[in-house]
């Protein structure tokens, strides 16, 4: 009975996304568009991590622990953006409706998570031997915590919900509630206590340009990754979701 | 003005729908009420309270004993519904989606409230602190906090499976700056202290945000 409900619900999601062309066709994926941004981030990444084992200068203070600062930034840029370009897609979703919005916004959740997991790894092995501590409870820190959780809620969320129109709308409100809320959280936790290291990159010149080189080199790296993950998991979303309604179309007839 | 009558007795309509199936059942209060009291002892176990450490330990007790009572409660903001299976009703009625959630919010209040008071006098003779009045602004303003994300995720969980284990999940990470003002507020009010920001200040901003965010995402969450 259950099931049976469901496979309608499926089929009549389906028949709610009308405007979608890709569903016909047979599926052709972007394999010219993924070889060329997975060539690129290739390369990306190896020279990012010559600059960083051999080219930046040893940090004075910090000593070569410094150098996970190259890979924790850019993780922290694309968890923030995933979770960002989420919500805008998202929100284009609740106002018009197309489902390959929401496999954008589902791809980007599934990708920030893995990137805020990273983030949150290489922050606590920096911490250790600067900090003397795994963990604080700092502003930053507790923020992209909190982050992490809202990326791992929103993907129980949409498991637990299926691939249905309405999965994808709550989808979309929990995000936008997210984005509204991790500011708040940031500000709050300030108010209550501080210790992050602040921002690295001043007008005044912080870091040698050899470090500011690498980081950009590194940021740049981090984002086509994150552009090829993208075509990627958006075409896994694509055929899961036709695969499924196949499945349900043949269980329900 | 017509239309602010018309939505008022709308809100107030479906809440006294919900007080009255609550006050013939008593499922929710009741279990509210108890799993608050439990908190309350059981922390007095796993805690070595004794009169230097209270007033630093007493306003977290407070809290988490409300805001796991809150989660319990709120789970069942849609029981009714489910329940009958009369969800599909009530979204057929020419009502407001606003209304829905405004009134099933103040019914959450409502029943959170009545569970506070109960606790509030509990947790004060049990742990020997004394009660003074701002508390209950406090606490108020907490559980607003707590009832406006929780109210629009449950209505959310409640189409999923597994809802009981989703909620806890989803409003936890949301309702953080809440629980760190309250807490805070509380503390103020126990052991005063200098430069602190005005967390009551903060705690009002925070229940506008959130509420406002709440409104007008309802109707979304609702949709069929």
């Amino acid at each position: 009975m259950a099931l049976t409900k469901q496979a309608t619900s499926i089929v009549s999601s389906a028949e709610e996304h009308t405007n979608d062309v890709d569903r016909e066709s047979p599926a052709r994926l972007p394999i010219a568009a993924s070889l060329i941004l997975g060539g690129l981030s290739c390369i990306g990444m190896l020279a990012s991590i010559w600059l960083i084992f051999f080219y930046t200068p040893i940090d004075a203070l910090q000593g070569v622990t410094q150098r996970i600062f190259y890979f924790h930034v850019p993780t922290a840029w694309v968890g923030m953006s995933a979770f960002v370009v989420m919500t805008i897609a998202g929100i284009i979703y609740l106002i018009k409706p197309d489902e390959r919005l929401d496999w954008i916004a589902r791809a980007s959740g599934e990708i920030g998570a893995v990137f805020l997991t990273f983030l949150l790894i290489t922050g606590s092995l920096w911490g250790k031997p600067i900090w003397g501590a795994w963990w604080v409870w700092d502003p930053k820190l507790t923020a992209a915590l909190i982050l992490w959780f809202m990326f791992i809620g929103y993907l129980m969320l949409r498991s637990y919900m299926g691939r249905t129109a309405e999965s994808a709308r709550i989808g979309a409100v929990w995000s936008v509630v997210g984005v509204i809320d991790v500011p708040i959280i940031y500000f709050s936790v300030l108010w209550w206590r501080g210790q992050h290291p602040g921002p690295q990159i001043t007008s005044d010149g912080g870091l040698p340009p050899a470090a500011v080189l690498t980081l950009m080199v590194s940021l740049a790296t981090f984002t086509l990754l994150y552009c090829f993950l993208m075509v990627l998991v958006y075409q896994l979303q694509r055929l899961q979701t036709q695969a499924q309604r196949l499945r349900a179309i043949v269980e329900f007839e | 003005m017509t239309e602010m009558r018309i939505f008022l007795s709308q809100v107030i309509a479906i809440l006294w729908k919900d007080i009255r199936y609550e006050l013939r059942s008593k499922q929710t209060w009741l279990g509210m009420g108890m799993f608050a009291l439990l908190v309350l002892v059981i922390f007095n176990f796993t805690f070595d309270l004794r009169v230097d450490n209270v007033s630093a330990v007493a306003p977290g007790v407070l809290w988490i004993a409300f805001i796991f009572a809150s989660l319990l409660g709120l789970g069942r903001t849609l029981a009714a519904e489910r329940e009958q299976s009369s969800m599909d009703r009530l979204l057929l009625c020419p009502v407001n989606r606003k209304a829905i959630y405004l009134a099933k919010l103040l019914g959450n209040l409502l029943f959170i409230g009545v569970v506070e008071i109960v606790a509030l006098p509990v947790y004060a003779l049990l742990f020997n602190v004394p009660l003074p009045a701002a508390l209950l602004l406090i606490v108020l303003l907490g559980t607003l906090g707590i009832a406006t994300i929780g109210t629009l995720f449950s209505v959310m969980a409640a189409a999923t499976r597994a809802r009981e284990l989703l909620l806890p999940i989803l409003v936890f990470p949301l309702i953080v700056p809440v629980v760190i003002s309250v807490i805070q507020a509380t503390q103020q009010l126990m052991v005063p202290t200098v430069n602190e920001p005005p967390w009551i200040g903060l705690l009002i901003a925070f229940d506008i945000i959130f509420l406002s965010i709440s409104m007008l995402t309802f109707q979304y969450v609702i949709e069929e």
